[in-house]
C-alpha cells in the first residue's frame, strides 16, 4: 500500500463521523522505485490532505517533507521528488491501519489493507 | 456450461485460489478483461491531456482490467472482496495498489479524490443475498452513496455489469440514481447474445451536456470481430421488446408426396394398417374444395 492509497482510505464503520485519517502502525515497509511524472503529481496536489501525508511518511521515517505546503511549491523540483517518493514509492508491507475514532484495526497483510467490516458495523443506513 | 458465478456461490467463497487461478490463466478471459477495461476507459471520457488520473477498479479481481488502466498511463486503487483473487494479482505484481474490501459495506474513501471508476463484470454481485443480512437494496444504495461521494465532480462511472435480467438491471440503475447519479445504460452489440455487453454510464453531478449517455456500438450494423455476419438487419434498440421479432416460419408449399409416402411407409413399418398408394396419395386438393 502506497502512502497515495492510505490518504484516500478513511474507515466506514457506522456511526463513525470522520474516519480520516487512518492512523498507522508500521512493521514493515519498503521502497519501489516508480516512474516520475510531475503532472500526475501537480493534478493529485489539491486532493491530498497534506498533514495525513506528512505524518504517514514520519512513520515510515521520512521526515524530509515541509510541514506546510502551497500549490506554489509545485514550481520546485526539489519539492515534486519529495513528495513523489512519500507519495508513490514508499510502500507499507505489513502494518495495521488503526480507526481514529473507534480504535477498531484494519490489518495490512502483504501490503493489502484489510477494509472488511464485520457484520454490526457495517452497513450504514443512510 | 455452468450457470452463472452468482448463482453457486458468494463472491469471497466463489473466486476461491482454484477459481481465481483459472480465471487469471484462461486466455479468453484475459482477452475479454482487456477489451472490457479498453471499452469503459473510452466510455470514461478522460480528458486527453497525457496527465495520469487517479481512478478506481471496483472488483479489481486479479487485476487483469488493471493492467489495462496501468497501459494506459493511469494510476489506480483497486479493491476486492475475493482474498485469493488479491493473492493472484500480488503474484502478478500489478501497478496499483489493493484493498480487501466488500463494495456492498459502502466505500471507505474520502469525498471527491477519484477522477474517475471503472468496474468490469461485478456490480451485479450486489444483487446476491447471500448472508441474511445482506439486503441487495441497501448494499446498492450503500455502494452508489460512497462511490458517489469519493468520486470528483463531473467524473464518470463505468460500470460493466452482467445483469440477470431487465428488473435487475433497473435495480441497479434506479439505486444509482438515488444516489444523485446522471448517466444511463450503454449496451454493445445489443442484438447478439454473446457479444452484447452491458455498461452503466454515470456522471457525478447534475445532468448537463458532459452528462449525455455515449453511443453504443455495434448497434447500427456494425460487428464486433468475432461476430458472424448473419445479423445484418441490426437496428437500435435496448430491450428485449424492441428486438426485431424473429420471421415465424411459413411453409407454403406443404409437406409434399414424397413426405406422405416416407411416412406412410414408416408407419407400415411399424405395423400399422396403412392404405396402399395411389396416384391420389399426397395430391393437392382442387381450389374449388
Amino acid at each position: 500500500m502506497r502512502l497515495l492509497t492510505h490518504n484516500m482510505l478513511s474507515s466506514n464503520i457506522k456511526g463513525v463521523s470522520n474516519g480520516f485519517p487512518l492512523r498507522l502502525e508500521v512493521e514493515k515497509f519498503i521502497e519501489k522505485e516508480v516512474e516520475f511524472n510531475a503532472d500526475f503529481l501537480r493534478n493529485m496536489f489539491p486532493k491530498i490532505e497534506w498533514k495525513a501525508l506528512v505524518d504517514a511518511a514520519k512513520t515510515l521515517g521520512y521526515a524530509d517533507l515541509p510541514e506546510e505546503a502551497d500549490p506554489s511549491l509545485l514550481d520546485s523540483d526539489d519539492f515534486l521528488k519529495k513528495y513523489h517518493h512519500a507519495l508513490l514509492e514508499l510502500h507499507v508491507e505489513e502494518g495495521v491501519l488503526i480507526c481514529p475514532e473507534t480504535g477498531r484495526k484494519f490489518p495490512v497483510n502483504k501490503g493489502v489493507p484489510n477494509m472488511l467490516l464485520h457484520e454490526d458495523e457495517g452497513f450504514w443506513r443512510l | 456450461m455452468p450457470s452463472r458465478p452468482e448463482f453457486l456461490a458468494p463472491p469471497e467463497f466463489f473466486y476461491n485460489e482454484q477459481e481465481a487461478r483459472k480465471y487469471t490463466t484462461s486466455s479468453r478471459i484475459i482477452d475479454i478483461q482487456a477489451k472490457l477495461t479498453e471499452r469503459a476507459l473510452e466510455l470514461l471520457a478522460l480528458p486527453d491531456d497525457g496527465v495520469p488520473r487517479l481512478l478506481l477498479d471496483i472488483g479489481c479481481g486479479s487485476g487483469l482490467s488493471g493492467e489495462s488502466l496501468s497501459e494506459s498511463g493511469n494510476q489506480w486503487i483497486g479493491l476486492d472482496i475475493s482474498q485469493s483473487m488479491l493473492d493472484i494479482a500480488l503474484e502478478r505484481e500489478v501497478d496499483g495498489d489493493l484493498l480487501l474490501a466488500d463494495m456492498g459495506q459502502g466505500l471507505g474513501l474520502r469525498p471527491g479524490v477519484f477522477d474517475g471508476a471503472i468496474s468490469i463484470s461485478a456490480v451485479q454481485w450486489l444483487c446476491n443475498a447471500d448472508k441474511a443480512s445482506n439486503e441487495p437494496r441497501l448494499r446498492l444504495k450503500a455502494f452508489f452513496v460512497s462511490l458517489y461521494r469519493c468520486l470528483a465532480r463531473g467524473a464518470r462511472a463505468v460500470l460493466q455489469l452482467y445483469h440477470e435480467n431487465e428488473a435487475q438491471l433497473e435495480l441497479i440503475t434506479t439505486s444509482a440514481m438515488r444516489a444523485g447519479f446522471a448517466g444511463g445504460v450503454v449496451v454493445d452489440y445489443p442484438h447478439s447474445t454473446r457479444a452484447k455487453k452491458t455498461f452503466l454510464v454515470l456522471t457525478c453531478g447534475p445532468p448537463s451536456i458532459s452528462t449525455s449517455i455515449p453511443k453504443a456500438k455495434g448497434e447500427d450494423g456494425e460487428s464486433c470481430s468475432d461476430e458472424s455476419s448473419d445479423e445484418e438487419n441490426q437496428t437500435v434498440g435496448f430491450s428485449d421488446r424492441h428486438r426485431p421479432r424473429k420471421k415465424q416460419k411459413i411453409h407454403k408449399k406443404g409437406k409434399g408426396r414424397d413426405w406422405v409416402l416416407k411416412k406412410k411407409e414408416q408407419m407400415r413399418k411399424k405395423g400399422y394398417a396403412v392404405p396402399r398408394d395411389t396416384k391420389y396419395t399426397g395430391r393437392k386438393r382442387k381450389a374449388r374444395f
